[in-house]
């Protein structure tokens, strides 16, 4: 069975340019495009529907960087092999080699396409998680969410609070709620500089806090038997708990503003 | 330099009238200082008007002489005025002139002496040092972006590829010039639009550009590569992470003896760009740099977030001002 390939580049010469070259290789290589992808969210909807077995994306992207995609792609029923494309960038190709994932780089010669096709054909593998979000630069624009087999994407700048339950994280966007499986820790190192942890199971986006109030009833004292503070989010009208532990951090940053 | 030499002055005087005020009070340091500014600004303006059509002809002699010929234009003004002085009633006293003649020498010393250093400090091979350090560097992003959309046109569009591989030669026959010979802005308007042709190319309708042209203001003289690495600039930063088209635009306004550019690209929101790699503040800082270097105080880069006054979306405005050389040449910057 040929190989499935999805293109996913911002701009249309690159894009052009690849499926030259891919028709160059399809001698040695025989293999299939199915498509081609402008931005992340377009490939997402492309590998949701057509399940591609590869997928060849450029880095910089605006919205979402290759390696976002990549990241996105695993969550999907069949996430497919994926080959970086970079003009030039140091950083990528050094984190490239450190956490073995295929890249390419721009201007892409034919020869070494059809290396990186043969190599990650032989490997069919997704590439892992920990690896890709080790060579990111910075956090994602967005989480993805699995949603009766469909993957949502959610802006970070539109949530709220991350709130983790029994086995899934809520996440709180002024308009609804979603239920993403990942750690809280793991979410409170990427997306630090955004959120702060008011509670062992909640983090709230820094900007969203408007103030704080203590809570009326007795119930809501805490173990020690002091006042129980909760803050106050503009967006949306539940309030969430502040643990004595994060008080004195969290109570900083209103002070700040 | 005027501007130095007539604020280094009037800092003088303030000193001056400050060490005389004892005890200090507000009114007698004020009254002081005018007392001072009467005598010391006729001199001193005179004396700027009388230097400045001579410093193209000081220019070529040594530098003592020249300083002699400062001293003794000095030494006319100062008498010149006890003159006219004396013709308003004043008694015309010698003692008081030779007075006055040291005070003037002990002013032009430390003006000449600050002007010294200064030119130390910007010597030619500091200057160049610096000018390395700071010639303007294309991203290779551009370079192996823009090459791998010539590439995509040689097999179906073989004309176009042409076109843009002559327009990326011209581009780094500029970018890699030995000597940096100051420009007509018209050159370095058409050497800036062959660079967005290139970008438009690969970037197509995301990007559209409008240039606003006062064409009185085509003749001057700038320094090269002012115009280019903002215009990239705009494009890394307003362009290429945007994920909906934007627009740049490009105005050139001649304002009397100023011209003013101006660059406005949007503001995007939750910008990807990684941190750490080639800032938009670096292109900034070397074009102002450049700036200083060729014009001292008398140009400006003015950069920051604004608002489209008509749809209020968020833009980034950068904006030169620069004094409208015709002729003179400004310093070559070379490189190493």
């Amino acid at each position: 069975m040929s190989c499935r390939l999805l293109i996913v580049d911002d701009e249309a010469p690159a894009r052009r340019r690849l499926r030259e070259l891919l028709a160059d290789c399809a001698g040695e290589f025989p293999h299939q495009v199915v498509g081609e992808a402008a931005h992340g969210a377009e490939a997402i909807t492309f590998v949701e529907r057509d399940t591609p077995d590869l997928v060849i994306a450029d880095m910089q992207m605006p919205r979402m960087s290759g390696i976002e995609l990549a990241r996105h792609l695993l969550k999907t029923p069949k996430p497919p092999a994926v080959i970086f494309v970079t003009a030039h960038d140091e950083y990528a190709v050094q984190a490239f080699e450190v956490n073995a994932l295929d890249y390419l780089m721009k201007p892409v010669r034919a020869d070494r396409l059809l290396a990186a096709l043969k190599k990650s054909a032989g490997r069919a593998a997704p590439p892992d998680d920990g690896a890709l979000a080790k060579s990111a630069p910075g956090a994602r624009q967005q989480l993805s969410i699995s949603e009766r087999g469909r993957l949502l994407l959610v802006p970070v700048a539109d949530v709220v609070y991350l709130r983790a339950e029994l086995k899934y994280i809520t996440v709180r966007t002024e308009a609804r709620e979603f239920l993403l499986e990942e750690s809280l820790v793991h979410l409170e190192e990427e997306f630090g500089e955004r959120f702060v942890r008011v509670h062992r199971s909640a983090l709230v986006a820094r900007d969203r806090i408007t103030g704080f109030e203590r809570a009326a009833a007795e119930a809501d004292h805490d173990a020690e038997g002091g006042p129980q503070w909760q803050v106050i989010l503009a967006g949306v009208t539940e309030r969430l708990p502040v643990s004595r532990r994060q008080w004195s951090t969290v109570k900083e940053l209103v002070k700040g503003k | 330099m005027t501007l130095r030499i007539l604020l280094l002055v009037n800092l003088l005087l303030a000193a001056l009238a400050l060490a005389q005020t004892r005890p200090f009070s507000f009114v007698g340091w004020i009254s002081n200082l005018l007392i001072g500014a009467a005598f010391v600004e006729p001199v001193l303006i005179s004396s700027v008007v009388l230097l400045c059509p001579l410093r193209v002809f000081l220019r070529r002699y040594s530098y003592w002489l020249s300083v002699a010929v400062i001293l003794g234009v000095e030494f006319l003004v100062t008498a010149g005025l006890h003159l006219l002085l004396r013709n308003d009633g004043m008694e015309f006293d010698l003692a008081l002139v030779i007075h006055d003649w040291l005070v003037v020498t002990l002013i032009c010393g430390v003006v000449l002496y600050y002007f010294y250093l200064r030119e130390r400090a910007f010597s030619p091979a500091i200057a160049e040092a610096r000018l390395q350090a700071l010639q303007a560097r294309i991203r290779p992003h551009f370079l192996f972006n823009s090459l791998t959309a010539v590439l995509s046109l040689i097999r179906t569009e073989p004309r176009q590829a042409e076109r843009t591989l002559e327009d990326l030669a011209d581009l780094f026959r500029v970018l890699l010039r030995e000597e940096r010979r100051a420009v007509k802005l018209d050159e370095e308007i058409s050497l800036c639009k062959r660079y967005l042709d290139i970008e438009s190319l690969r970037l197509g309708e995301r990007m559209q550009v409008e240039w606003r042209i006062d064409e009185s203001a085509l003749s001057i003289t700038i320094p090269p590569l002012i115009l280019q690495p903002l215009a990239e600039n705009a494009v890394h930063h307003g362009i290429e992470p945007n994920h909906q088209p934007g627009l740049i635009t490009l105005s050139v306004l001649r304002r009397g003896r100023l011209v003013e550019i101006e660059i406005v690209n949007p503001r995007v929101e939750g910008n990807t760009r990684p941190p750490g790699r080639a800032g938009n503040q670096m292109a900034l800082d070397n074009v102002r740099e450049r700036l200083a270097l060729h014009y001292d105080v008398e140009a400006r880069l003015d950069a920051g977030p604004a608002q489209d006054p008509v749809t209020g979306a968020g833009e980034y405005r950068v904006k030169i001002t620069l004094p409208a050389h015709e002729q003179e040449r400004p310093r070559v910057e070379r490189r190493a």
